[in-house]
């Protein structure tokens, strides 16, 4: 089957959810639901029927001028983040099913692009196609964030794309480069990631070329210093916008570094690991931190993203296995907990229409179902044993170890923040007395809860038995930290 | 003169021919809508032979003018445009006092102006052409009769373009004097370039250059380009941002590629620095602007700064029609994002206002009052911006490759700089257009059908050429590899 007629699909079906608008304002979000089931069994049908490493491939050429080929590919690592897209946007949908009430059929249409543009991202094998894929599904998440997002959304929807555009600039800049020294070297012009895999470059132009990619990774990612688009965008946007951002788009500054930055240019990568390392580790305590000093509900899951991605950085920079498996795991685990937290923030602000923890306060007594809920997230982002995250902090920590005792004492430092600020959001807002503010509260309904339930049986699994994953991922991983002590 | 010479002019004779007839129709036949129609088909007929006319070899016309696949390319962008805005300014003129049946004759010389410049082998047909071109213009500029914007602004192009226009002259002279000729093909040969570094050759074309930069306006040359720009009526505008540009543009390439002027370092380097303060100027500029058509005005100085690379990159690259294309396919990219962006202006401007739908304010809301005509403007700002899918990206990455091929670094990261300036001023723009709101604000007028036709079709070939670019790459490519160059 082919990869590229899922994309269409998904696009095909953005465009029907805007017109389905037409006749009701209730059916885009139908649609919607019905576009992204068609693509997740049409993935799920991928997995059970081939068998790896590849699950699928397409391949043509596009532009042949310049070498340029529509060029997907789904491996392990790949299908895994695909099918935690397709799971994620329909979080999304749900958390969104009676939040969106004005032009609801852009809205589904912008969701479903985004998560087309990320399909696109995670299967791209071509270089331009993956840039192009990378600002596809950037300018979405933008009108999301600027039509449908809360008091600031101008603000936060500018600086998000500011931020994503000039790094992607940047990683453009860094594309064209790489296969122009290729060029040079080989004499032939190509985009394509197989080829360019073993490209001749030279040692100091290859180390700016990384730089490139790295910058526009890491800014996704996001990481200390380039992560300050981050708190507002996620703040801003929509429960919807905020699942996506957190749940699926900041993996895809963390594919990018697996994918391409180690691979392409594993000696320039190697030579930059102490800073890269570094980073990592100033994001868990930093993001940690300043998830701690926040009032904002949303705010303070915002910051505490930064702190989980800082792992993921910490790990693949790690440069052996076992971190990087972590990573891994830690990618998926993140994406589930920070997701469900977003939909329960955005849940609290339909119902309280406050994000303020000052307003909140004894929740427990009015909302149960929730309770439980949060606290079963709380505890799964603060790195209980038996829980995803646990899994893929304690790898991290365990590969880092191997290499750097001091950054990972640090980085240690930030599972520790990590119990502070997340039992103090529990605390703050579904413990100690009742607001008297607060009038009654509905309690999760059984969309709500199916959506919770789902991903906290997925976290479950991710803890106890991650072995599947890491099975999945190996063979993608399986070429990282040969020959390096 | 031969009957292939007549052959090869056919193009020129037809707009030619068409002119009288024109002016023959309108003292005894005064009706819009046929000067209108008599405008599209004489450009129909035009286009046409054009394209009959392809396979030919190409054909030197008495050392004057060069008929060859470059100046059928050029021929047919310039046709192009002149039929989009007879289009639309037959809506824009309804309701506006004056004469508009003459508009559309001095459209017609105008063109021939432009397409004299495209296939200018010999500095008389230049100036000729230059002149054709200009003062049609200056009448075009200044066209409506009421308010006083575009008689200011007529007044300001006809005294800056008139002195440009004699600095170029002056400049061909001394080079006439350095050199005694005035045939590029002679200027190119070694005899005649021996005396590059004689005090008038050089002379000469810093004169040259300077008027040249005028035209173009670029940036220390920028200053009349807002005020013209705004002053000038919406559908003017677009054509003088587009074939003024253009035509000038044709005349530099085609000298550069013949004669070895890049070689002369001053020339180079004031090139260089021309582009480089015109990237990041017209993009600084265009930061603050709350008027569209400025905005737009800065936005062109940036890309024509852009085009330069291309420009440069004749003496840098091996091959200089690599270069060419590059900048054929930028020009073309350039013409249809700037069409639509004027287009929409123009479609939304009422004549009962004083001034154009100029105004940022005029937008805001666009997108749930006029969804196609904000879709239009969208995909042209994301076009002018270069987001992947539209045929500005397609540009932009044409100077990429192109920059990287010759290693411009210095270029390339200005570009990169300046297309990241950029974002921020197209974002405003759409995100205004999204925000609700405005209905009590602008009175827009409604736009006529040809007019939305035209923007419909631009805008589908925005998309279409940025999704495949092959056929457009594939048609550049096989008219210049022709051209003897």
């Amino acid at each position: 089957m082919n990869l590229l007629a899922l994309i269409v699909l998904m696009l095909a079906g953005g465009g029907i959810a805007w017109i389905s608008e037409r006749f009701n304002p209730k059916a885009p979000r139908w649609v919607a639901l019905l576009v992204l089931l068609a693509a997740g069994l049409w993935v799920i049908g991928l997995w059970v029927s081939g068998d790896g490493p590849i699950y699928a491939e397409t391949k043509f050429p596009w532009i042949a001028r310049f070498g340029i080929s529509v060029y997907l590919s789904l491996d392990g690592l790949s299908l895994m983040l695909v099918v935690l897209t397709l799971f994620l946007g329909l979080v999304a949908i749900a958390s969104s099913w009676t939040e969106i009430r004005e032009r609801t059929g852009f809205f589904q249409f912008n969701l479903i692009w985004t998560l087309a543009g990320v399909v696109g991202v995670f299967t791209a094998l071509d270089l331009f196609l993956f840039f192009l894929f990378w600002e596809v599904m950037l300018i979405p998440m933008y009108f999301l964030i600027a039509i449908w997002g809360h008091e600031n959304r101008g603000y936060a929807a500018m600086k998000f794309f500011l931020f994503t555009q000039v790094s992607g600039l940047l990683m453009l800049l860094a594309i064209v480069a790489l296969v122009y020294q290729n060029y040079a070297s080989s004499g032939v012009l190509t985009f394509d990631y197989q080829a360019l895999l073993g490209a001749e470059i030279d040692p100091d132009i290859a180390f700016w070329i990384m730089l490139g990619f790295f910058v526009a990774f890491v800014v996704k990612l996001p990481g200390v210093p380039f992560h300050t688009w981050l708190p507002d965008a996620h703040t801003q946007a929509p429960t919807a916008g905020s699942v996506i951002l957190a749940g699926i788009m900041l993996k895809t500054g963390a594919y990018g570094l697996i994918r391409f930055v180690v691979p392409l240019f594993p000696e320039a990568a190697l030579d930059f690991r102490w800073p890269a390392m570094t980073l990592g580790a100033v994001s868990v305590v930093y993001g940690g931190y300043m998830a701690f000093s926040q009032s904002d509900f949303k705010r303070l899951v915002a910051y505490s993203s930064v702190s989980h991605m800082g792992f993921v950085l910490l790990g693949i920079f790690a440069w052996n296995q076992l971190a990087l498996q972590g990573s891994v795991v830690q990618m998926l685990a993140h994406g589930f907990s920070s997701a469900a937290l977003f939909m329960l923030a955005g849940a609290l602000q339909e119902r309280l229409h406050t994000r303020e923890m000052s307003d909140m306060g004894g929740l427990w007594v009015r909302a149960p179902r929730m309770g439980v809920i949060a606290l079963f997230f709380v505890v799964a982002s603060l790195g209980m044993p038996g829980l995803g995250t646990f899994v893929g902090e304690f790898l991290v920590l365990l590969g880092a170890f191997q290499v750097n005792v001091t950054v990972t004492v640090v980085a240690a430092i930030g599972i520790v923040i990590a119990a502070v600020y997340s039992l103090s959001l529990m605390q703050r807002s579904f413990q100690g007395p009742p607001n008297a503010d607060v009038a009654a509260m509905a309690d999760f309904g059984v969309r709500e809860m199916t959506m919770m339930l789902l991903m906290a049986i997925a976290l479950v699994w991710l803890g106890i038995f991650p072995q599947g994953v890491l099975d999945m991922a190996a063979p993608t991983l399986a070429g990282f930290g040969v020959g390096i002590p | 003169m031969t009957r292939q010479d007549f052959l090869v002019l056919a193009p020129y004779l037809a707009i030619a021919g068409g002119v009288v007839l024109m002016l023959l129709l309108v003292s005894f036949w005064r009706s819009v809508r046929v000067m209108v129609t008599m405008t599209v088909l004489v450009m129909l007929v035009t286009l046409g032979l054009v394209v009959a006319n392809i396979d030919n070899p190409p054909h030197l016309v008495s050392g004057f003018l060069l008929i060859d696949g470059y100046a059928a390319l050029f021929n047919i962008m310039f046709v192009i445009a002149a039929i989009v805005t007879a289009l639309l300014a037959y809506g824009y003129m309804r309701g506006r006092s004056g004469e508009p049946e003459e508009f559309y004759l001095l459209l017609v010389v105008a063109t021939l102006g432009a397409m004299t410049m495209a296939a200018a082998h010999h500095f008389a047909a230049v100036l000729l052409g230059l002149e054709i071109l200009s003062i049609s213009l200056y009448v075009l500029i200044g066209y409506s009769e009421e308010g006083h914007p575009p008689l200011e602004a007529a007044l300001k192009y006809l005294v800056l373009s008139g002195v440009a226009s004699t600095t170029m002259l002056f400049g061909m002279a001394l080079i006439y004097n350095a050199t005694g000729t005035l045939v590029f093909s002679e200027l190119g040969q070694s005899e005649f370039s021996l005396p590059r570094d004689e005090l008038y050759y050089v002379a000469g074309h810093g004169l040259l250059f300077a008027g040249i930069a005028f035209k173009l306006s670029l940036v220390p040359f920028h200053m009349w380009t807002p005020d013209v720009y705004q002053g000038a009526p919406a559908p003017v505008t677009g054509y003088l941002a587009t074939v003024s540009k253009g035509a000038v543009f044709a005349f530099v390439l085609r000298y550069a590629l013949i004669t070895d002027v890049l070689e002369i370092p001053v020339v180079s380097t004031v090139l260089l620095m021309f582009a480089v303060l015109s990237m990041l100027g017209g993009n600084l500029l265009a930061l603050m602007q709350n008027n569209v058509k400025r905005l737009l005005a800065y936005s062109s100085i940036a890309h024509i700064g852009y085009l330069l690379i291309g420009l440069l990159a004749v003496a840098v690259l091996a091959d200089g029609l690599i270069a060419v294309e590059a900048s054929l396919i930028y020009l073309a990219g350039y013409f249809l994002m700037t069409l639509a962006a004027f287009g929409v202006v123009s479609v939304l401007s009422s004549a009962s206002e004083e001034v154009d739908a100029e105004h940022i304010d005029a937008f805001v809301g666009l997108f749930w009052r006029k969804p196609l005509c904000a879709v239009i403007m969208t995909t042209a700002l994301l076009s002018l911006t270069g987001i992947p899918l539209t045929v500005g990206f397609v540009a932009k990455f044409y100077m990429l490759a192109t920059g990287a091929e010759g290693g411009m670094w210095l270029l390339l990261w200005t570009l990169v700089i300046g297309s990241a300036i950029a974002v921020y001023y197209y974002m405003r723009v759409i995100f205004t257009m999204v925000r609700p709101g405005g209905d009590a604000g602008y009175a827009h007028s409604s736009p006529r059908v040809e007019g939305m036709a035209v923007l419909v079709v631009i805008g589908i070939s925005l998309i279409g050429f940025g999704v495949y670019p092959s056929p457009l790459i594939d048609f550049v490519r096989s008219l210049i590899g022709i051209t003897g160059g």
